[in-house]
């Protein structure tokens, strides 16, 4: 889980990383008396979960509470990379005398947690890469790569971090940039937090992902591994690399898949329901590709559940779908499938024709 | 022969009594695994039937170990207890820890990893469907009876896409089949398994099946170029999966231009891997080769 900037910023607070003075703001009236609150020129920032703000103009510098109001109307409800500005975080302004980056991160080859550092700060990481220094998150020492004027207290900065990301079960803690002010501080000007979802359990978060989909909202709260996409197939399986590899054959098939949706073993027929009724709920969704492969799930137990799940849904069940069984029973499956004789149901026996008929009835594909 | 996992396997399970682990005991049981006994603190010294098989339970691996000559363990662990229950299995000696549980933070992986280096445990997993040897042994959930014994190795980072291709290559078999799973640290990885694979006299060819996220399939291909002399097939998952989005596996993701399934197919390729577009072209790619 990604959190917000004002997120991340409240989390440094607590463990002691210094930040700029701040508010969350959702309309124009409350940034304006932010920006009164906190006094002299202050920045107006949208949140949004994605990088290249400054460059949208989601960024904004305010120099009275009524220019503050100003800002947070233009940025409120900005679209930015396809995310909705729903706040804007007001800050006080800092003079930058320089600015630098500081990162923990999971080393996903060495299996392990790594620091990144670099002199120069502040602008996308790619931009940046040749001026990273990598160390082990244990060893990290500012000495490396910081004058020796500020490395004890970028150190002190860094130790900080390395709380937040163990305590908080974190997989990227990132401070960028962290700024050198005039006035001499190390100040964390904007932060990146990612949160390991796995470890939810023994924290007590709250979902920040008011911004998501509303069809990913609704399918989380089915408990479903559902992710939205543009295409116009939709797309069910077991297991996240089979179906992964599902939308790839439907993309080669010339169609565009309109969602990954893994329904994991068992496939009963309340959690076919449960997919088939958010996918149906999509209104790019043109026709349906059902593909599971038995390995322990029995394919009669699922085709009996894809039958149910018509019968539940009733009237709602609207688009065709086209259903490939394939190892422990499929035969069975098959079977059941035939005798229902459901109207929106065809059966394919290998992935790649499958994915060409149901991107042929999506009105897409090499087929049609 | 067969890698890390053969007919002289003895199993316990950790997680055994579970509604999870007693389905899958039963299963292991079913396919000729020498299924040895479970560990559970709060249940040492009963036991528990299978058909017809009943299965002590110890209260630690190291006395599981001591009783029947254990040398692998499976663990069925809810997510909670895995990282301590993988670190008790590493301090008893055990040879081999499967590690099927998902949704294990990735922080106690990073600690049990840490902590088992320099010892004597191979891990596998976490969030993996567990190895293979048809024929010989089963440790984990992957199903037996859609396969048989062969000339194929396959690691793979996927459980059904394990099976998919298990089940289309079936006339010609496995050796071995390691699922290494979907997490972003996992104990055992491609280029482990690709070693012992290379290793082995009865695998004659190589499948790896990777997904997005990360680079282990990029350096399992430098590792290919250097040290491998037997055909290796590939698959990669993940081409159409969008920039930032966890696609269901947590390590399943890419992160601004890296861990793309064009990159690691690019790499592969590079190095004489031949790369299938879908699972069955991959099968039939492996086909190709083994009757040339």
């Amino acid at each position: 889980m990604d959190l917000f900037e004002h997120e991340a910023r409240d989390l440094f607070e607590r463990y002691g990383v210094p930040v700029p003075r701040g508010f969350v703001a959702g309309t124009p009236e409350s940034a304006r008396e932010a920006a009164a609150k906190l006094g002299g020129t202050v920045v107006v920032k949208a949140q949004v979960k994605t990088g290249g703000r400054g460059k949208a103009g989601g960024i904004k510098l305010a120099s009275s509470p009524d220019e503050a109001f100003a800002a947070a109307e233009a940025v409120l409800g900005m679209d930015i990379k396809g995310h909705t500005v729903h706040k804007v975080l007001v800050t006080e302004a800092s003079e930058i005398a320089e600015e630098y980056y500081l990162s923990f991160l999971l080393d996903r080859a060495n299996r392990t947690f790594i620091a990144m550092a670099s002199a120069t700060g502040g602008m996308e990481i790619e931009e940046m890469a040749h001026s990273i220094t990598r160390m082990p998150a244990s060893a990290f020492g500012a000495a490396a790569v910081f004058s020796p004027s500020i490395a004890a207290e970028v150190n002190a900065v860094a130790s900080a971090l390395w709380k937040v990301f163990v305590s908080e079960d974190a997989t990227l803690v990132e401070v960028n940039p962290l700024a050198l002010t005039k006035s001499g501080k190390i100040v964390a000007l904007d932060g990146k937090v990612t949160l390991d979802d796995n470890a939810s359990f023994r924290h007590s978060r709250t979902d920040s992902g008011a911004e998501g989909d509303p069809l990913e909202v609704r399918a989380a709260e089915k408990g479903l591994n559902y992710v939205k996409l543009d295409g116009t197939v939709g797309v069910i399986g077991n297991g996240a690399g089979l179906v992964m590899s599902t939308l790839d054959v439907v993309a080669l098939a010339g169609a565009a898949p309109a969602n990954f949706l893994d329904i994991g073993g068992g496939a009963s027929a309340q959690v076919m329901a449960d997919g088939l009724d958010v996918i149906l709920s999509d209104p790019s969704v043109r026709s349906v590709f059902v593909n599971v492969f038995g390995g322990i799930t029995a394919c009669d137990a699922v085709a009996n559940g894809i039958v149910q799940a018509l019968g539940l849904l009733g009237d709602r069940a609207d688009k065709p779908l086209v259903v490939r069984l394939d190892g422990n029973n499929a035969e069975a499956g098959h079977r059941i499938l035939d005798e229902a004789r459901h109207p929106l149901i065809t059966v394919a026996h290998t992935m790649d024709d499958a994915a060409g008929r149901a991107a042929a009835l999506a009105g897409a594909g090499k087929e049609s | 022969m067969a890698i890390f996992l053969d007919e002289h396997s003895r199993v316990v399970v950790q997680g055994m009594t579970g509604s999870e682990g007693s389905k899958h005991t039963r299963r292991m049981l079913a396919a000729g695994t020498q299924v040895v006994g479970g560990v559970n603190a709060r249940k040492a010294g009963t036991s528990a039937g299978f058909d017809d098989v009943t299965l002590p339970v110890f209260g630690t691996v190291a006395e599981a170990m001591e009783q029947t000559g254990a040398n692998v363990s499976v663990l069925f662990v809810p997510p909670a207890f895995t990282g301590d229950a993988v670190i008790e299995a590493v301090d008893a000696g055990i040879g081999l820890a499967v590690v099927i549980t998902e949704g294990v933070p990735v922080h106690d992986t990073a600690r049990f990893w840490a902590h088992a280096q320099g010892k004597s445990t191979r891990i596998i997993g976490p969030n993996c469907p567990g190895i293979i040897s048809p024929g010989k042994s089963n440790a984990g959930i992957i199903p037996a009876d859609i396969t048989k014994p062969g000339s194929i190795g396959l690691v793979s980072k996927s459980g059904t896409l394990t099976y998919q291709l298990m089940h289309e290559l079936k006339d010609f078999g496995f050796t071995t089949c390691v699922g290494i799973g979907g997490d972003p640290i996992v104990g055992t990885t491609h280029i482990d398994a690709i070693t012992a694979f290379e290793a082995d006299p009865e695998t004659e060819l190589i499948v790896m099946i990777g997904e997005i996220g990360g680079d282990a399939e990029e350096r399992a291909a430098e590792y290919v170029r250097e040290h491998v002399s037997k055909p290796v097939v590939g698959y990669v998952a993940g081409f159409t999966a969008p920039e930032g989005k966890t696609m269901g596996h947590a390590g399943a993701i890419v992160s601004g231009s890296s861990g793309t399934a064009e990159a690691k197919k690019l790499a592969m390729e590079s190095v004489g891997i031949k790369v299938g577009k879908t699972p069955s072209e991959t099968a039939a790619l492996a086909r190709a080769i083994l009757t040339s």
